[in-house]
């Protein structure tokens, strides 16, 4: 797991009029502090820059910060980049006016760093960002969601406790450390779990906006897209647009990881090229392939990738999505097919065993991609696999079979000639010897543990 | 008077994996390798309503109902 960032060297220095500027030297946002002096941003230094939390007054109508952000058109940076201000106009407009903000920091992507990093170099935004979306939603309950493995609670907890002292924040959040499994972030586990239940998906309808927490309407963000309302309530919609492209706005962060000399997590701009953004983390040799987007994202080869606009669109112009964002490029001497089974194992793994397309399902097709990856050449495998991969999409209750079946989809179809190869002549050189480059934490998930 | 296109949802927590539904709506259902159902997409088609629902009622699960047709 990466822990550490590196983000371009830091170079101090401070913006128009003496206070500190909004951006880093590279144009960070979330990261501007970071980059600015190379250490995570402290409360002070943060209200030096930003200034206080901008209160909202009395409205008629939809609450400023809703509109606001649906004209800024942020989009959740937690997987599946949906609309923000659809989520919390949803939860903003429930009958219940008892209302719960659940900010989703548990990243349970094992290739990702973003979030984790996001909360140690510049929590204020993110503590921010809660109490913001809590006024514009009407709630009075905030969890803040964080793995408990990586120890950033109990420094969050005393952030929380400076804020309180200070009268920063009008209503209480507390930091919670749900099990860390694959699907325990998954949203209405999340919801399940702090409602007392097991942190394991539940059957929707009822979504959370609706029914959350305690049978409350509940709002799930992302950490980082909490951090970017932290930014648009200060400096507005037309400033978020000032970079990134009309549809894909403002910045974002990515974590570089695989073959690169300098693996990490990095603020980017939407719409530089993947070419541009794999060259600030310095890729060594010539990559073969980049998985974008995360364990339920797209292998593409490389050249095709490094050719993308980092967009929604223009991702999806190659099947393609950002995801949890990350970019992992694979070097000569490995193998896409090798990779791919070790993390579809890994899913089956993390399943929550509740759906049967999911609990028999995905171990099975896991199972059929190791054959080719591994095994000896069998063609009958091979078409049973390509059947399985199939039937796991829109079969569970949540997007975890999906997600794998996209991931496997997608090294079958970039990597085709690979395929015919294992299949008639057997696993490769570097199926057999390359070194793992993705991680995929062995881990047996006993019944006990998803409380 | 046209009635509205209907759909069938199954609870895929709940289904336990019985594969009765298959047998009583064949139309749209069919199962995987482990008995669980495998729906093909769209709306039930009218002259089926009848094994639709008949499905429904007998899934011993409780995990299947019919709703409104997106679109
Ligand atoms: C299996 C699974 C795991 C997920 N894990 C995370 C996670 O670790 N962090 C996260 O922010 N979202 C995760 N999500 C997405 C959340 O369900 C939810 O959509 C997200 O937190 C919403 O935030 P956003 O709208 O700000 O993106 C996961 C989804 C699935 C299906
Ligand atoms: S699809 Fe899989 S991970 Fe999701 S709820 Fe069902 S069993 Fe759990
Ligand atoms: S009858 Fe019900 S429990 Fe059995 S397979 Fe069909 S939906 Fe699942």
């Amino acid at each position: 797991m990466i822990t550490d960032i590196r983000t371009p060297q830091p170079t101090p220095g401070r913006g128009r009029a003496g206070r500190p500027s909004l951006e880093g030297a590279h144009g960070e946002r979330l990261l501007a502090g970071w980059s600015r002096t190379g250490a995570p941003t402290e409360l002070p230094e943060h209200l030096d820059r930003h200034g206080p939390v901008p209160s909202f007054t009395a409205h008629d109508g939809e609450h400023p910060l809703i509109e606001e952000i649906a004209r800024a058109g942020l989009a959740g940076r937690g997987g599946a980049g949906f609309p923000t201000a659809k989520k919390l106009r949803a939860v903003a407009g429930a009958k219940r006016t008892d209302r719960v903000v659940v900010a989703n920091g548990m990243e349970s992507e094992p290739a990702s760093a973003k979030d984790k990093t996001l909360l140690r170099l510049a929590p204020q935004l993110v503590l921010d960002g809660i109490v913001l979306a809590a006024d514009a939603v009407g709630a009075r309950q905030a969890h803040l969601c964080v793995a408990p493995d990586t120890g950033l609670d109990q420094r969050l907890r005393e952030l929380v406790a400076e804020r309180r002292a200070l009268g920063i924040d009008p209503i209480e959040i507390t930091v919670r450390t749900p099990p860390h499994h694959y699907v325990s972030s998954e949203s209405s586990a999340l919801v399940n779990w702090l409602g007392g239940g097991e942190a394991k998906p539940t059957t929707t309808p009822p979504r959370t906006a609706e029914r959350g927490v305690g049978g409350l309407p509940t709002l799930v963000d992302n950490v980082e897209t909490l951090a970017h309302v932290a930014l648009i309530a200060r400096y507005g919609a037309d400033w978020f647009r000032e970079r990134g492209t009309a549809e894909s706005p403002g910045t974002t962060l990515v974590t570089l990881t695989g073959a690169v000399a300098e693996p990490g997590v990095y603020e980017i701009e939407y719409g530089t090229s993947v070419h541009d953004i794999l060259e600030l983390a310095h890729p060594v040799g010539d990559a073969q392939a980049v998985l974008v987007g995360g364990y339920f994202g797209t292998w593409l080869p490389a050249a095709e990738a490094a050719a993308l606009e980092y967009s929604a669109a223009g991702l999806a112009s190659a099947g393609a999505s950002s995801g949890a964002g990350v970019l992992a490029v694979l070097p000569p001497h490995a193998c896409v097919l090798a990779e791919t089974a070790r993390i579809l194992e890994y899913l089956g793994a993390q399943s929550s065993r509740q759906c049967g397309p999911c609990l028999f399902g995905l171990p099975a097709t896991a199972g059929d991609f190791a054959q080719v990856a591994f095994g000896q050449p069998d063609r009958e495998g091979t078409e049973r696999l390509e059947r399985r991969v199939e039937l796991l999409l829109g079969r569970g209750a949540c997007k975890h079979p999906d997600g794998a079946a996209r991931l496997a989809a997608s090294a079958l179809r970039t990597f085709a000639p690979h395929v015919r190869r294992h299949l008639k002549w057997g696993p490769c050189p570097a199926a057999v010897d390359a070194r793992p480059l993705l991680p995929t934490p062995a881990e047996t998930i006993k019944d006990g543990d998803w409380r | 008077m046209k009635r509205t296109a209907r759909r069938l949802v199954i609870d895929r927590i709940a289904c336990t994996g019985h594969g009765l539904c298959a047998e009583l709506f064949p139309e749209q259902l069919a199962l995987d390798d482990w008995g669980y159902p495998i729906q093909s997409p769209g709306p039930i088609a009218g002259g089926d309503t009848r094994h639709a629902q008949r499905a429904v009622a007998a899934c011993p699960a409780l995990a299947m109902r019919l709703e409104a047709a997106r679109g």
